[in-house]
């Protein structure tokens, strides 16, 4: 049961999730960041400008005098609200990209420390429009929304012009036709012959690259026309479906292990499920749900968790030792919570990962353990037999969470 | 009666030569579910313990008259075992794997639109009607049989909720486990409207969690279709905001995906809505002895 993380399914909000994905399992996305996804763009013939990637002032210099002057100084960061945090800047000349690319890199964004900037021709904007392709969890369709009121958040266009949003759902097996694309355009209120061309177009090879690398969501905002009346993708938001990576070994190593959170990238390579939240009391589960329901409970019980780390389905003794590795490299945790309901996760399992942990690593937090179905009797006994000074079993949910609050007291 | 499995489910797993698919297969045998085959490519006419296992599922449907097939194979051919399961007649389709690629799960559901197919999953825990049938991974031995109908995004949620109910003497009907990706066969609606036309069903508990809209339009459903009393609880209303990528999401659901949010619409058409799984379980009690 893969599990999602705590607040949504991190893609959820990119699959039509509410803010961050959104289902307690973040169905896993891959989000890309704005110069991965324009490169997919380019690649499926979806026009955008010229750029290069910088990772210092100097070669930020030398971007810019490759693709010409004026530039713009985008920070790539995994996060919106760039422009209004300072990190997108217009650069005139060599100097200025020079200074913009030092002030931006090692910028911080929402917690996202800026290691790389894009750096980009300058492009005139006569209009901005809004194109996305993304999953519609209801109607179990890719759902087209198009507008030419860019520009602005799409959530407001959303809100107060809704006639205004053009919404078009795709039967997967039908497929993207020239027709949704006019639809789209035509509906959309776009009146140039030559912008409805070019847009026509570009529909058709975003739902082209939309299933090319199984994305979850495709988002141009915006689209712009320029004066001389040529329709370009200026940003891009891009997320791919975790599940199919499998396949696509091209995307996945398009990953930025270093935009993520520390322990939650070591909890990525462990294949644990973790959050890092503010509070002492450790958690670990077995399932989102219950995972998110545990932290609900100790924030009930008075505590404050100090992170979300599902176990996933297996949990076996690996994947225990591996969970707590994670959780204890974080010093504000005081104690640690085990709350585990087997199904697939076997509780002798489980107990034996924890004594195996306690073992290598030389815990000496205070741990207290509450086991439930399959094989948890024999969990309980294998604990119980242990007999470790820091380690405690409670019988039900709500007790272990409060006798794990008191501990972190 | 129950819902979806029960004592004339035939069962094929496809994948019981794996060691999941034989551990879980073995025991939804011991609690009673009519295991009539397995299907795994390549070792057809050998057997799990008596279980014959076939090359393909039309083999096993033509020597086992199986109707309802559980999915244990890996994620990477899990969406093909399904399509094979559907060609081969089963109208019942259960999808425990996890981590199905979602672009495959959008062509299958839409393939499975208009037929008489039900889809459960992926990445769920399965379907248990105790006393009658489990085709899944859900630990029976926690729930007893009764007129409670439970239906959740959550596997081990939804054992700490059946464990609670169990404590205060209550029995399920039929417990469901809809699974939490992005496209799952059967939503929450579905479920709710195969309760409401269960005759054992009295009443219904519905776990969510936050994220999505399910659980509002699950409300709304309630309130127009359902005649039977519903409970909800509601997993996250501590967790913190997250990050968002892309705004496409919130606009489609229109719903903030919040515990809270969640909680609201459900409280809006009559639903108690439990803080805790404790609570929830009390909740139920409270209506049934009412």
């Amino acid at each position: 049961m893969s599990e999602e993380r705590l607040n949504p399914r991190r893609c959820s909000h990119t699959c039509a999730d509410g803010p961050r994905g959104s289902s307690g399992r973040l169905a896993r996305a891959l989000d890309l960041h704005e110069y991965q996804g324009k490169e997919l763009f380019r690649q499926h013939g979806i026009p955008v400008s010229e750029g290069r990637l910088a990772l210092d002032p100097a070669s930020a210099r030398a971007a810019a005098d490759d693709v010409g002057y004026p530039v713009v100084v985008k920070a790539q960061v995994l996060t919106g609200g760039r422009g209004k945090a300072g990190g997108i800047k217009l650069a005139e000349n060599a100097d200025e990209v020079e200074a913009h690319a030092g002030e931006i890199l090692g910028m911080d964004i929402r917690g996202h420390v800026v290691t790389k900037v894009w750096i980009e021709r300058a492009s005139d904007i006569e209009r901005e429009y809004y194109l996305s392709l993304t999953f519609d969890r209801s109607a179990k369709k890719p759902l087209f929304m198009f507008t030419t009121q860019g520009g602005m958040e799409i959530e407001e266009v959303a809100a107060t012009s809704p006639d205004a949003l053009v919404r078009l759902h795709v039967d997967p097996l039908e497929g993207c036709h020239p027709w949704h694309a006019r639809r789209l355009v035509y509906d959309g209120g776009v009146t140039d012959p030559s912008e409805q061309k070019q847009i026509a177009a570009i529909v058709l090879k975003l739902y082209e690259t939309f299933v090319a690398t199984e994305a979850m969501l495709c988002e141009i905002n915006p689209l712009i026309v320029t004066p001389e009346g040529e329709v370009r993708a200026l940003d891009s938001k891009f997320s791919v479906d975790d599940n199919a990576l499998f396949r696509h070994s091209d995307l996945a190593e398009l990953r930025d292990a270093a935009a993520a959170d520390p322990l939650e990238a070591l909890a990525r390579e462990k294949g644990v499920t973790y959050v890092k939240l503010d509070g002492e009391v450790g958690v670990l589960g077995n399932g989102a749900g219950l995972t998110m329901s545990t932290v609900d409970v100790v924030t009930f019980a008075g505590g404050r968790p100090a992170n979300f780390c599902d176990l996933g389905g297996g949990g076996d003794a690996q994947g225990v030792v591996d969970a707590l590795e994670v959780i204890t490299r974080d010093p504000q945790v005081r104690a640690i919570f085990f709350n585990i309901f087997g199904g697939i996760t076997r509780g002798d399992e489980v107990a034996r990962g924890i004594l195996q942990a306690v073992g290598q690593m030389g815990l000496e937090l205070p741990i207290v353990v509450r086991l439930d179905g399959t094989n948890a009797e024999e969990g309980r006994r294998i604990l119980g037999e242990a007999a470790l000074p820091n380690l405690s079993t409670e019988a039900t949910m709500l007790d272990g969470a409060r006798r794990a609050v008191e501990l972190a007291a | 009666m129950a819902i979806l499995v029960d004592n004339d489910t035939r069962l094929v797993v496809q994948g019981l030569t794996g060691s999941e698919g034989r551990f879980h297969g073995l025991r939804n045998r011991s609690h009673g579910t009519n295991v009539v085959a397995g299907v795994t490519p390549g070792k057809g006419g050998q057997d799990v313990e008596g279980i014959p296992v076939f090359d393909s599922v039309s083999a096993a449907v033509a020597e086992t008259a199986a109707n309802t097939a559980m999915v244990f194979v890996p994620a990477a051919f899990a969406a093909d075992a399904m399509f094979e399961a559907i060609g081969a007649g089963i109208s019942t389709v259960i999808c425990i794997t996890e981590g199905v690629p979602a672009h495959e799960m959008l062509r299958l559901h839409a393939f499975v639109q208009h037929r008489d197919i039900r889809i459960v999953g992926p990445n769920c825990p399965g379907v248990l009607s105790p006393g009658k049938a489990n085709v899944g991974i859900i630990p029976a031995e926690i729930f007893r049989e009764g007129s409670i109908g439970l239906v959740s995004r959550s596997g081990t949620l939804t054992y700490q909720i059946g464990h609670e109910l169990t404590q205060l003497g209550i029995g399920c009907s039929t417990i469901v486990g809809i699974g939490g990706d992005p496209i799952v066969g059967s939503s929450f609606i579905d479920v709710l409207g195969l309760f409401e036309a269960d005759e054992q069903t009295e009443y219904v508990v519905i776990v969510g969690e936050i994220g999505g809209d399910e659980e509002e339009k699950a409300a709304a459903f309630i309130e127009s279709e359902m005649s039977k009393p519903v409970v909800g609880y509601i997993a996250g209303f501590t967790a913190p905001p997250g990050k968002t990528m892309g705004h496409a999401g919130a606009i489609i659901s229109g719903s903030a995906g919040t515990a809270e949010a969640k909680k609201d619409a459900l409280e809006a058409r009559g639903v108690r809505v439990g803080r805790t799984p404790t609570e929830a379980a009390q909740l139920v009690a409270e209506i049934a002895r009412a």
